[in-house]
């Protein structure tokens, strides 16, 4: 059973500590969100778990030390999607969905014959056969994410990290990716940890939200427990109502008089 | 449900390929000053290899095998060193306008020529090469050690204006040396333009073992060039170990045009040109594109060539004149399309 255990990370930038002492737990199938104000150090928690930026603490897998391993061990256990991710102009999306692959191959190889079998499995799970010669590049938003997923999958990594998987989505095309990484998570039993920018959304799938301020977790738990009125005027200087709903919390911000 | 397969060179392009390679190389040594049929080339070229009859005559002989094959053979060597190890810099670093002198090779190699015939009086013949590789190499060194420091060895973009640094260094103590010993400027200035004009076969056995090398090494990054498409923070999350990787893609894309450098001169744009005409026809893959560029970038200078020593004839034009010629007015159009993002 694989479990995410991160212990005491820190995130230290040009002698300014951005994410503080952080300790979380993310178990099988579990989804975790992070919350908070612009520069609470939400992406940069993120990259810090996928190795893209230093950082110090413990980072652990079933036990043993993520830092231990190579590039390609560590992210046949950590998959991470940007916010935007980079779509090279010209690529198909076959080709882009085959990158994930690369943690599975040593570096000069090439793919076999089951790299492209999982590749094209994953494009028919993901409903994205139609696009296989589509060149990334001229996707919309939605198709984006939807692909940049699929890679995601196609390396097959048990702890998924999305940062802002649906802040640049229309509200069809959120529900559309969101509710894919829910039924992901709980088919392949996938540890997922996102950021999100709209709180009544954070609240309708992840199990816990995790909600950070000046790089330190300021309250964490159900969506219920940490969208409060109180929580939101403090750390987001926002007068917000918060009405409770059978499908999560519904922040509304409150006009000024 | 639709298959598809990982991005590989069409039969047909193959075939294209060869073809085209053998009728470069057949061009290359039948045109010149004296003009000698396709068959006689072929059935010289057989007779010392396979030491089949030849019908050539004893002078017709010296011109294909002491003189034009070398010269041809060079020719598409160098072509395919530079073409590939620019096409390699143009995937590492995500520039479109990258070519093999980047990093300061050539600034490194005109230094170390400069300083060579200055110093060389019998010697200069034998320690030229030799200058002008070590420079080059020196060089990239210098160009890479400043670049990581500067950034913990992340950016790529601390690389490139390091190297922007180097060369624009090395090439004032270049000036400044001319300055001081104005009487041998002409034969840095000819060295500078690129030549191809060998002596038989010794340059082409110098080099070609260090450019076969490194263009193997080149080709054997071909996907990693295509996940370094995505930028090198989501490289380095699909497990791709980014900083190793553009290290061995440096070296030998530098050893290789190094080696080139040292021989011919520097020449220009070929590593620009070739990839990108590449690019417009056959997309952006880096499995296509690298061996591609090998094959056309030694076409490629072997047509330049073929001009350089037939426009003025009998007079020689300098190679790098030619390949610029073409290679300016074509630059711009890749500057021009790549502002609007159409060649990244």
């Amino acid at each position: 059973m694989t479990q995410l255990s991160v212990r005491g990370l820190q995130v230290e930038l040009d002698h300014q500590t951005i994410v503080n002492n952080i300790d979380v737990e993310v178990a099988v199938g579990q989804w975790v969100c992070i919350i908070g104000p612009n520069g609470a150090g939400k992406s940069s928690l993120l990259k810090a778990l996928a190795g893209i930026i230093p950082s110090t603490g413990e980072i652990l897998i079933d036990g043993s030390n993520v830092r231990d391993l190579s590039e390609r061990d560590r992210a046949c256990w950590i998959a991470y999607v940007a916010q935007e991710p980079v779509m090279p102009a010209g690529m198909r999306v076959f080709d882009y969905v085959l990158l994930g692959r690369t943690a599975h191959l040593k570096m000069l190889a090439t793919e076999s014959p089951k790299d492209l079998e999982i590749a094209h499995f994953v494009i028919s799970e993901l409903d994205l056969a139609d696009f296989i010669d589509r060149d990334v590049a001229t996707l919309s938003g939605g198709e984006r994410q939807r692909v940049a997923i699929a890679r995601a999958l196609a390396q097959a990594s048990p702890i998924i990290l999305l940062d802002e998987p649906t802040t640049a989505l229309d509200v069809g095309y959120q529900q559309e990716v969101l509710e894919l990484i829910d039924k992901l998570r709980k088919e392949k039993k996938i540890a997922v940890i996102s950021t999100m920018h709209d709180l009544t959304v954070s609240g309708l799938y992840p199990d816990r939200l995790m909600l950070l301020a000046e790089g330190s977790v300021v309250v964490s738990g159900s969506a219920e427990s940490v969208l409060t009125p109180e929580n939101i005027a403090r750390h987001y200087g926002a007068k917000v109502t918060v009405i409770d709903h059978e499908s999560g919390p519904v922040v509304i911000p409150e006009r000024h008089k | 449900m639709r298959t598809a397969t990982a991005r590989r060179i069409s039969p047909l392009a193959w075939v294209i390929s060869a073809v085209a390679v053998l009728v470069t190389l057949t061009l290359g040594v039948s045109i010149g000053a004296v003009s000698l049929p396709p068959l006689t080339v072929w059935s010289e070229i057989s007779s010392n290899l396979f030491g089949t009859a030849s019908n050539s005559t004893g002078s017709e002989s010296t011109i294909i095998w002491q003189l034009r094959l070398p010269r041809v053979l060079l020719a598409f060597v160098v072509g395919s060193m530079l073409a590939s190890a620019g096409c390699a810099y143009q995937g590492t670093f995500r520039n479109p306008l990258a070519d093999p002198y980047l990093l300061g090779v050539s600034a490194g190699a005109g230094l170390g020529a400069t300083i060579a015939i200055f110093n060389g009086s019998g010697t200069a013949k034998f320690l030229l090469p030799l200058a002008a590789f070590a420079g080059a190499l020196g060089a990239v060194f210098l160009t890479y050690s400043l670049g990581r420091s500067a950034i913990a060895g992340r950016s790529s973009t601390a690389l490139i204006l390091a190297g922007v640094a180097v060369a624009s260094l090395l090439t004032a103590i270049q000036t400044l040396l001319q300055q001081q010993n104005t009487d041998k400027i002409r034969e840095i200035y000819a060295w500078v333009l690129g030549r191809l004009s060998t002596s038989g076969w010794n340059d082409l056995a110098i080099i070609t073992p260090y450019i076969l090398v490194c263009i193997i090494v080149l080709l054997k990054y071909r996907r990693v060039l295509d996940v370094f498409a995505v930028g090198d923070e989501e490289a380095l999350t699909m497990g791709l170990p980014v900083a190793k990787a553009r290290a061995a893609i440096i070296v030998a894309a530098s050893l290789g045009t190094a080696a080139a450098v040292a021989v011919t001169g520097l020449i220009g744009f070929v590593g620009i040109i070739v990839p990108h005409i590449l690019r417009l026809i056959v997309g952006n893959s880096y499995r296509i594109l690298l061996p591609l560029s090998i094959i056309y970038g030694g076409v490629f200078l072997v047509l330049a060539d073929i001009l350089a020593r037939t426009i003025l004839a009998p007079q020689e034009i300098s190679i790098g004149v030619v390949t610029a010629l073409l290679g300016a007015p074509f630059f711009l159009f890749v500057l021009g399309s790549s502002r609007n993002g159409s060649v990244t």
